[in-house]
């Protein structure tokens, strides 16, 4: 019996004991001078969990009495998920390194957070779904303060810690709310009980407070407030971290919760998510605007795309969710190679974050330039890079769905939101003189970020089976 | 008797609770929570759970409020600032308080538990196991995964606190039992003739 359930988690197992493992021997050998070598390894571990979790299993397996689902959709996510946090890691290696932060905890830390995010996108229960998520959060919280001798680095810290611990009551408020009306905290036993238009007053403001918990974790409008603090202060390779990996996590079990859990009950909340979704999009389209810092301003972003990623949530449909799915592949992608951009923005040996230093950048280093111009068109969503597919998709779910207003907000938020993409492409090839910035780059960024560019572009022809994985993942989530 | 120890223990912990709020000194505000930690426990033995109201005392009046008890006298926190600070926004504050009271009152106003609930009451303990066995029972079988879960996170808050405070420092003097151990008597004194009224 015990195997059974064990065999199921064994990717989950093997991280967490690799995770310890790796503590011990870093501890009780070279420490610090280990964090090297433990980043490769542990990007290692997660590459080949990655393609062990993609390859392995087909169909829909539970284990420990339901509490834990291993079905398409959440082997989906996790491949993302490890993919992107394996390459975001290993990323910001030489960045940390350079600057004294690199420390053996941290890739240890990550490994863990993966943990949680993959207990998250497979939770069949209200616990598991809360242990899952703290086990991520906690350890984001730290590598946000990694920087202790920094004040801003302490203070994105200490703002993710307090409104992270506020949203985790208010989350946890509703789930005992939801239990309390449903007698359960099992998804299967809670969908039984919230069918359609039979929802009891009391199961819906469980069903809100739980909405509003994991509308912090995926950072939407009006829970957003810690996005900016957060994105500034870590430092900027904890900051990629924030942007692809939990954002992929978050969104896939805010999804797994409303299907699995809510599914007979869509109208109940699919109204509550499009609201979000149309703030979301706006405030990030338009607050991002005044920035003259790009980590902010790849924090707006974030909102933004987390609002279009919501559109597909808030169709209810099963090819709502494929879009939100192939809307977080793509985002993710983009951000990796904004972010290994931004690592290698620096003057004199510092990083610089002021967008006004990119002026002219063109003429310094015409390609970095042009695969700049390809990230932020699609970032912008503009035809026919990848990006504008992924927000077509989207939108198109959202028509599917009868919510044309949606899509229709969601096209005038892009337009306004391609105004501060577009000026960062104006500064790069027809900005003023001024000071300059010099470009870093290792083998690795200058090919994370052509590799990123180049998927841009390429995703027009081909996305490499994306959409049938998303399709399928969707089909077992959406009942 | 049992109703009367009820509403002696809930009016006590919402006593404690009220006062750790409006109390002027923090060190006062941790001996209301103490008081509301101790009632609560008394509420959870008239309910059965023997178990958890002896973790209610232990862990969190002996851990948790002595440790704040304990920051509160360290820190040296302006207290009457915070709530003048507060002061501030306490209109806005009190009229969402409101407006969330209000919501809450409808929903248990139409408090209906489901079939399933009511079945889940109905034996909270099974009637042949004592509370400290039942609960291992659920731990270590049905909620197994959690547990194991549970034990990460504390391992992940341990390295946190580590990574967030522990500093090494090159410049002090530590202990080396080694290197104390080898020492060799005939090298570790030397003796000097020292003239009267010159140095060394």
């Amino acid at each position: 019996m015990i195997q059974a359930d064990l065999s199921v988690i064994l990717p989950e197992i093997f991280l967490a004991v690799y995770a310890m493992a790796a503590l011990l021997f870093a501890v009780y050998t070279g420490k610090d001078k280990l964090a090297k070598p433990l980043v490769y390894a542990t990007a290692l571990v997660m590459v080949v969990l990655a393609i062990y979790v993609g390859s392995s299993s087909t169909g829909t397996t539970e284990a420990f009495g339901g509490m834990f689902v291993n079905d398409a959709f959440a082997r989906f996510a996790k491949v993302v998920i490890l993919l992107s946090g394996a390459i975001v890691m290993v990323m910001g290696e030489d960045y940390m390194h350079r600057r004294g932060m690199l420390r053996f905890e941290y890739p240890i830390l990550i490994a863990l957070a993966s943990v949680g995010m993959m207990m998250m996108v497979s939770a069949g229960d209200l616990m598991s779904l809360y242990m899952g998520l703290e086990l991520q959060s906690l350890a984001l919280y730290v590598v946000a303060a990694m920087r202790r001798d920094s004040v801003k680095s302490t203070e994105a810290g200490l703002k993710y810690f307090v409104l992270g611990a506020l949203s985790s009551g208010l989350l946890l408020y509703g789930a005992s709310l939801v239990y309390g009306f449903a007698g359960t905290t099992k998804f299967a036993g809670i969908i039984t009980v919230a069918q359609h238009g039979e929802v009891s007053v009391g199961l819906l403001i469980g069903l809100v407070l739980l909405i509003s918990g994991l509308a912090f974790k995926v950072s939407a409008v009006p829970f957003h407030m810690w996005t900016p603090d957060v994105y500034e202060g870590a430092p900027t390779p904890v900051t990629a971290f924030f942007a692809t990996a939990p954002k992929v996590a978050a969104m896939g079990l805010f999804a797994r919760v409303m299907h699995d859990a809510f599914g007979h009950a869509v109208s109940d909340w699919s109204q509550v998510i499009a609201l979000l979704a149309v703030a979301s999009m706006f405030l990030g389209a338009v607050a991002a605007i005044g920035q003259r810092d790009i980590k902010r301003l790849m924090a707006y972003s974030s909102i933004a795309h987390m609002g279009y990623a919501l559109i597909g949530l808030a169709a209810g449909t099963e090819f709502g969710v494929e879009a939100m799915l192939v809307y977080m592949a793509i985002y993710v992608t983009m951000n990796i190679g904004t972010f290994a951009f931004i690592l290698m923005m620096e003057r004199d040996g510092k990083p610089i974050t002021d967008i006004n230093a990119l002026n002219q950048f063109s003429k310094k280093e015409p390609g970095k330039a042009l695969a700049m111009l390809v990230l932020l068109f699609s970032l912008a969503g503009v035809p026919p890079m990848l990006g504008f597919f992924g927000k077509f998709y989207v939108l198109r779910a959202a028509v599917d769905a009868n919510m044309t207003w949606l899509a229709v907000a969601g096209v005038v938020a892009s337009v306004i939101g391609a105004f501060y993409y577009l000026r960062i492409v104006f500064y790069m090839y027809f900005g003023k003189d001024g000071e300059e910035m010099q470009s870093r780059g290792s083998m690795l960024l200058n090919g994370l970020l052509a590799a990123s560019a180049i998927a841009m572009v390429a995703g027009t022809f081909t996305t490499l089976g994306i959409e049938n994985a998303a399709a399928s993942a969707a089909a077992t989530l959406v009942h | 008797m049992s109703v009367f120890a009820f509403y002696l223990f809930a009016i006590s912990a919402i006593t404690g609770g009220l006062f750790t709020v409006i109390s002027r000194q923090p060190v006062h505000s941790v001996l209301w929570l103490i008081l509301a930690f101790i009632s609560s426990a008394g509420l959870f033995v008239l309910l059965g759970a023997e178990f958890v109201a002896m973790l209610l005392v232990i862990v969190y009046v002996g851990a948790v409020a002595v440790l704040f008890l304990f920051v509160v006298m360290m820190l040296d926190v302006d207290f009457a600032e915070l709530k003048a600070e507060m002061a501030r926004y306490m209109p806005l504050a009190l009229l969402i308080g409101l407006v969330i009271l209000m919501q809450f009152v409808m929903a248990f106003g139409a408090w209906e538990t489901s079939h399933a609930a009511a079945d889940l009451l109905a034996a909270p303990v099974p009637a042949d196991k004592h509370n400290t066995e039942a609960l291992g029972l659920i731990i270590y079988d049905q909620y197994f995964l959690l547990f194991q879960l549970a034990g990460l996170i504390l391992l992940v808050a341990m390295i946190g606190a580590i990574v967030l405070t522990l500093r090494h420092r090159t410049d002090i003097k530590r202990q080396d039992i080694i290197a104390q151990m080898m020492r060799d008597p005939a090298k570790a004194m030397e003796l000097k003739d020292v003239k009267p009224g010159q140095g060394l």
